[in-house]
């Protein structure tokens, strides 16, 4: 790893600057402690949220390629290393989708420059935050900086759909028996609890047609973790957050259930750092994690 | 009335289109068929030139009403180009066609009192914005050179006064619309963010509105009826002989020895 901090241009998305911006604050801030700085595009646009399913449908690919020339743009205008970094794992599985549909097949990159008018050379390399964390600061060096003793927390990593699959273009893990979050948890000093439905599929959109089926989907992949002595699940990605989280107001699917607090890897990540938590919309969580803080003795509010 | 020029070709006088009297021709093409007109005319001004008269797809003539936006190509040209037909000069090989309407979806109410988030306001009367898929076609086509593409991801995103502020130069041309492959009226909902920026967003000027009561109670009115009576010698006296602010006055600072008026 390098040891002066970098600015690495960062890619929002839309969901953190709205539902989610708990997990960019908290992200942000982390940045900081680690030492490195997440520099927003000046300008950009929706990714298109779902990589197209057709092969040849390559309007699909206009918005990603919006972002990833920008991304380019700036990236030689300061002439740093061509990464983007992401944190909704709906942005970073579009985008890195992208990044391999053009490394595979030129043609398709020079028919959407054609289209665009515009010329993206195909340098950018999208990276997403855990990831970052993982391959340049190291998850040994990460372990270093941790502030707050993390051993009293049993948290479960679930990893969902779209940080791992389809693995061939995404490459981040294996797709069944991951273990990134495992590590990531490792470093941070929690107990780790390793349960059979970490990458089960929370319902994704369904839950705008078929809330009932989500709250059953969302329901045993929480039942399992508590099932294995989880007391909180930590997950990337925005929509999975949300479907557990939200889900549990079901109270006749979760009847036999205390309510479990839902994070995002990186509010953890806060609290591991001893950081100051206020901004990181803690309280607008269904389940409150807070006192599960409070009871385990973590001073953040404090700070 | 028409009359000819030494190489006998007709051109029109009077209130409109007077030609250089040594323009050149150039061949255009309008509607398919082929037309010799004088060089330096506009797109506008050479269709009416040869016969065609407007009363839609044509406004203010001066590049800011938006009436006139329009698409054309050059021959050999794959590339479909827009401009203002009032403002964009014609070159040897264009193809024209004048735009005069162009259907579009305009949410029929807006609520500026309703409590529900502006954000969600735009996302309930225009759900179409999130059918972009970012191609960025809208961007390409304005003829105002505006993001287009940019200030509906905006919206998309929530930010409603950040989207109002980069739509801010839009004259409502409508030709994004016409070529958004998502159909969504992007002209018209950037209007509709901007009156709710305005009336939502933007905070209240509380002088302004204290400025508004005193007129509203009659205030100056015996001032008005004072300026009325006043002789057209008097009055050009009074206002030459005005006290003004200097132009590099700091803001708020400067007053004027005589407050009465105020």
């Amino acid at each position: 790893m390098s040891d002066k901090p970098a600015r690495i241009p960062y890619y929002p998305g839309c969901t953190m600057k709205t539902k989610a911006l708990g997990f960019e604050r908290s992200a942000m801030d982390c940045a900081e402690i680690i030492g490195f700085e997440m520099d927003e595009l000046k300008d950009w646009n929706c990714c298109g949220a779902s990589y197209p399913l057709t092969k040849d449908n390559l309007m699909g690919l206009t918005a990603p390629t919006n972002i990833l020339v920008e991304a380019e743009r700036r990236c030689q205008k300061e002439e740093v290393d061509p990464n983007l970094i992401t944190l909704c794992v709906f942005c970073y599985n579009t985008l890195k989708r992208t990044e391999y549909a053009f490394g595979q097949d030129k043609k398709k990159l020079e028919t959407v420059n054609a289209f665009l008018d515009r010329k993206y050379e195909g340098s950018i390399r999208v990276v997403h935050y855990l990831e970052y964390l993982r391959d340049v600061i190291g998850f040994d060096n990460l372990a270093k900086m941790i502030k707050t003793d993390m051993s009293k927390y049993k948290v479960a990593p679930y990893y969902g759909c779209l940080l791992l699959k389809p693995q061939k273009e995404i490459g981040l893990d294996d797709p069944e028996d991951p273990v990134i979050l495992h590590n990531f948890l490792d470093a941070l000093g929690c107990k780790v609890v390793d349960f059979p439905a970490q990458v089960d599929c929370c319902g994704s959109y369904l839950v705008m047609r078929e809330p009932k089926k989500v709250s059953k989907l969302s329901y045993d992949i929480l039942a399992d973790a508590n099932e294995y002595g989880a007391e909180t699940l930590v997950t990337a990605c925005p929509l999975c957050q949300s479907n557990l989280d939200q889900s549990q107001s079901d109270k006749v699917q979760f009847a036999d259930l205390d309510g479990m607090p839902v994070l995002y890897f990186t509010q953890l990540l806060a609290v591991a750092f001893g950081l100051d938590t206020k901004t990181h919309k803690l309280e607008e969580h269904n389940i409150d994690p807070r006192p599960l803080f409070e009871a385990n003795g973590s001073d953040s509010e404090s700070k | 009335m028409t009359k000819c020029t030494e190489d006998n070709k007709p051109i029109m006088v009077g209130d409109r289109t007077i030609p250089p009297p040594d323009a050149r021709y150039i061949t255009i093409s309008i509607m398919g068929q082929p037309y010799e007109v004088p060089e330096t005319l506009t797109i506008l001004k050479a269709m009416e030139f040869v016969g065609y008269q407007f009363t839609r797809g044509c406004g203010c003539r001066g590049g800011i009403c938006g009436a006139c936006g329009t698409f054309y190509r050059i021959e050999g040209d794959h590339a479909l180009q827009t401009g203002l037909a009032c403002q964009t000069v014609v070159e040897p090989g264009m193809i024209l066609a004048q735009v005069p309407f162009f259907p579009s979806n305009r949410a029929s109410e807006l609520d500026l009192e309703t409590k529900m988030p502006a954000d969600q306001q735009i996302a309930t009367m225009y759900p179409e914005i999130f059918r972009c898929v970012g191609c960025g076609t809208c961007t390409r086509t304005c003829p105002m050179d505006i993001d287009v593409m940019g200030y509906i991801a905006h919206f998309k995103r929530g930010d409603i006064m950040g989207g109002a502020e980069n739509s801010f130069d839009c004259i409502m041309c409508g030709l994004c619309a016409a070529r958004c492959p998502a159909n969504i009226s992007q002209f018209n909902v950037a209007m509709t963010a901007r009156r709710i920026a305005s009336a939502r967003l933007t905070p209240k000027s509380e002088c302004t509105a204290a400025r508004a009561e005193q007129v509203r109670s009659g205030r100056y009115e015996p001032m008005l009826a004072e300026l009325c009576e006043m002789s057209k010698e008097d009055l050009k006296t009074l206002y030459v002989e005005r006290e003004r602010e200097p132009d590099l006055a700091k803001p708020g600072e400067w007053m004027p020895e005589d407050q009465t008026k105020l």
